[in-house]
């Protein structure tokens, strides 16, 4: 008889493992993906490829610089890749491309200590690193079902609406048919693979709706068109797919319901007040920043816990 | 009512059909001094003398504390030093059975004609509760505070098991005897049977048993893990809420379990204390799975071979269900008062834990609204104030947030280790 196995309970497991959670998400950005890839054509793909690539590439190599267990097969450094990739246009010289993997995977992520550990959401970070380095470049967006990538430069929706543009109507951005960066412009696909995930309990609505829900509520108290707001720029994609990262949000539903309402807020302000058309990504680093604190004030009731005795001296 | 938090698992009640199989008497017993929560028994007896059926071989004068008995007779062979499961070190009692199982004089039907001497018999029946936790009874049936309701713990809640419920097919009259006795003994006014909803049968048969009888209700628990737990199963039958630091009985409320109610009966009618008792062995290793009505003192081995398992393939032993059950460490140990179940099982893989991903299922899972995660984090840090602002002593130990997480991270088992942090008062 072979020796027995000594651990304490339990004994049993489930079987969702990090794995299947990473590969649950990738399954739900596919549909932007692929609206992404039909809007603005090959491109897109090769450029996503390059994404999930170098991400990998830079979680591995990071994680044999720094002595570490590694990670790669657990699939959140391909997630990165497709969500960064999914925040870019689609004419960004692949280059860039790869700077900003480098910024998301070894700056943000694997410095702060890899998976889990990172208090900003790595897409976003690179984002805006790449947003502030080269302005040009990562405002450079073209027409949908146009795949002319040396085109003169069209505008997104919301920098449309801001100089007075003939805007796109509800329909071509529900469906994605607008510029904007390549996985973002599609409202019905980003919403489905939301769905999905919430269905598959692998993220709560409570961020995503109230996110939503008080940029709408917002933009119509300040007389302007809810429904253009939500559907027009990141909102979808910020919304679902990185106002709902588990490493940079808070944990509980109270804190998820304060982080949406946050990123909705600074998102208002951002695009009614700001000069700048798109606010998703800053409302979403700078509600990051915020989390621990909210963790704080928005702790679980503990079942028939006594008030906490005043701290002596 | 807010529900409290709580995990589907699995039911695996394989066993569920299957009558209780008494075991041939195995040749030789083993009983250690110590099968219960509190003090250790000092043996009665000595290499070389002669025991019967019933006969108490084990006692102290520790008042949290139970007798221990012979479930058969035959010679003492050897009293020797013994590691429980828990990893306390006591005397157990080996005795070689002379096939004869000769009841002990001891053994008479208990004069009761008050509360006082219902404890004290209940005592000198060496009960405690048969669900696993192993409480000492006439302790729990004799608390200071008043109490109005008694809960008869039917949940039986993990996995596998299925011990509590053959009690409730095979021996209905018996448990409702037993509450009916501890009722009237203890001057409660009302009882509540509560079994979880994936026993509809049990659930059938005893409201009809209790239609006429308005001091007994039946309450359909919900079919999740962990609906057994004491401050759960008090909560969800009568919305009463034990609150950090208090008893059950600081609520007006205790809660026995069924088999136990069930064995106290039969102690009242026959004399005959704690010496056998029900157990489900199951697991992806045995041939057989199925209930069997063993003496206490028998090894698992002999269990195990009579359930037809395939001793070979087997890679850990469980005494009790798969959340809560402990690893037993050597298949020659024996089955005491509190094991409830006997699981073999020949496919487990120790798991590589990963970092924590902050998924949040720990703190969903949580049926006391702890926050495993933060815990766990605290503790990597020995963060003792952070700790007790976490009120990590609220955790029961019930494996949900290990069960559920991802990153195979043990929070359970750190939940413990962090308790240990914390100074006692």
């Amino acid at each position: 008889m072979n020796k027995l196995i000594v651990s304490p309970s339990p004994h049993d497991e489930n079987y969702v493992k990090t794995t299947t959670i990473m590969l649950n998400v990738i399954i739900a950005l596919l549909p932007a993906l692929g609206v992404g890839i039909f809007m603005f054509g090959w491109r897109a793909l090769t450029l996503t490829a390059v994404c999930i690539a170098s991400c990998m590439i830079f979680e591995y190599g990071s994680r044999r610089l720094m002595k570490k267990t590694n990670t790669i097969t657990d699939l959140s450094a391909v997630v990165t890749g497709i969500i960064l990739a999914m925040n870019l246009p689609v004419t960004l010289p692949y280059w860039m491309a790869v700077i900003g993997c480098f910024v998301a995977i070894v700056i943000v992520k694997q410095l702060f200590g890899g998976l889990g550990q990172n208090f900003a959401n790595p897409a976003i970070t690179a984002r805006i690193v790449l947003m502030v380095s080269f302005p040009g470049a990562m405002t450079n967006w073209i027409k949908a079902q146009d795949y002319d990538y040396d085109a003169v430069s069209s505008a997104t929706p919301l920098v449309l609406e801001s100089k007075g543009g003939d805007v796109p109507s509800y329909l071509d951005l529900f469906l994605g048919n607008t510029g904007g960066c390549l996985g973002e412009t599609c409202a019905l696909a980003l919403l489905i693979g939301g769905l999905y995930l919430a269905a598959r309990k692998i993220i709560s609505l409570a961020a995503p709706v109230s996110f939503i829900g008080a940029l709408a509520l917002l933009t119509a108290i300040s007389g302007g068109d809810p429904l253009y707001h939500i559907l027009a720029g990141g909102v979808f994609l910020g919304a679902f797919f990185m106002a709902t990262d588990y490493a940079t949000t808070p944990i509980t539903t109270k804190g998820k319901i304060v982080f949406g309402l946050g990123c909705g807020i600074i998102t208002f302000v951002i695009r009614h007040f700001g000069s700048y058309p798109e606010g998703v990504s800053f409302s979403i680093l700078l509600m990051n920043v915020l989390t621990p604190y909210i963790e704080q004030l928005t702790r679980t009731k503990v079942f028939g816990a006594k008030e906490a005795e005043k701290n002596e001296g | 009512m807010r529900k409290l938090n709580g995990i589907r698992l699995k039911h695996r009640k394989n066993t569920e059909n299957s009558q209780t199989v008494e075991m041939p008497l195995p040749s030789k017993v083993r009983i250690p001094m110590s099968m219960h929560m509190g003090a250790p028994c000092q043996p009665l007896v000595k290499a070389g003398d002669m025991v019967t059926v019933g006969q108490k071989i084990g006692e102290t004068d520790v008042p949290f504390s139970v007798p221990v008995h012979s479930g058969v007779s035959g010679k003492v062979t050897a009293v020797t030093d013994y590691r429980t499961a828990m990893g306390a070190v006591c005397k157990a009692v080996e005795i070689e059975t002379d096939g004869l199982q000769t009841v002990s004089e001891e053994v008479k039907q208990p004069a009761v004609t008050d509360k006082e001497s219902f404890i004290k018999a209940v005592r000198e029946s060496g009960s405690c509760g048969l669900g696993g936790a192993g409480f000492p009874t006439h302790i729990k049936l004799n608390p200071k505070q008043q109490i109005d309701t008694l809960i008869i713990n039917a949940a039986e809640c993990e996995p596998y098991i299925t011990a509590d419920y053959r009690e409730m097919i095979e021996c209905p009259d018996d448990i409702i005897g037993g509450i009916n006795l501890v009722k009237s003994m203890l001057g409660i006014k009302m009882a509540k049977l509560a079994i979880e909803a994936n026993k509809p049968e049990a659930i059938k048969n005893f409201t009809e048993m209790a239609k006429n009888d308005d001091t007994i209700d039946i309450v359909t628990l919900p079919s999740s893990y962990p609906q057994g737990a004491e401050k759960v199963i008090i909560y969800n039958s009568t919305g009463r809420i034990v609150k950090e630091g208090e008893l059950p009985a600081d609520q007006g409320v205790i809660v026995i379990n069924i088999s136990t109610v069930g064995f106290l009966y039969r102690y009242f009618q026959t004399g005959m204390p704690l010496v056998t008792r029900r157990l489900t062995v199951d697991g992806n290793a045995v041939g057989e799975p199925k209930n069997v009505r063993v003496v206490i003192g028998t090894s698992f081995r002999e269990v195990m071979e009579f359930c037809k398992t395939d001793m070979e393939s087997v890679k850990k032993l469980i005494g009790g269900g798969p959340m809560m059950g402990m690893s037993i460490p050597d298949v020659d140990m024996p089955v005491v008062k509190t094991s409830n179940a006997l699981l073999a099982i020949k496919t487990y893989d120790e798991r590589k834990t990963s970092a924590c991903i902050r998924c949040g299922r720990c703190v969903r899972v949580c049926p006391m609204g702890l926050m495993p995660a933060d815990i766990d984090r605290a503790y990597k840090i020995k963060n003792i104030e952070e700790l007790k602002t976490l009120k990590v002593m609220l955790c029961m130990n019930c494996g949900s947030c290990t069960y559920v997480c991802p990153a195979n991270r043990k929070l359970a088992e750190t939940n413990q280790l962090a308790k240990a942090l914390i100074p006692r008062k």
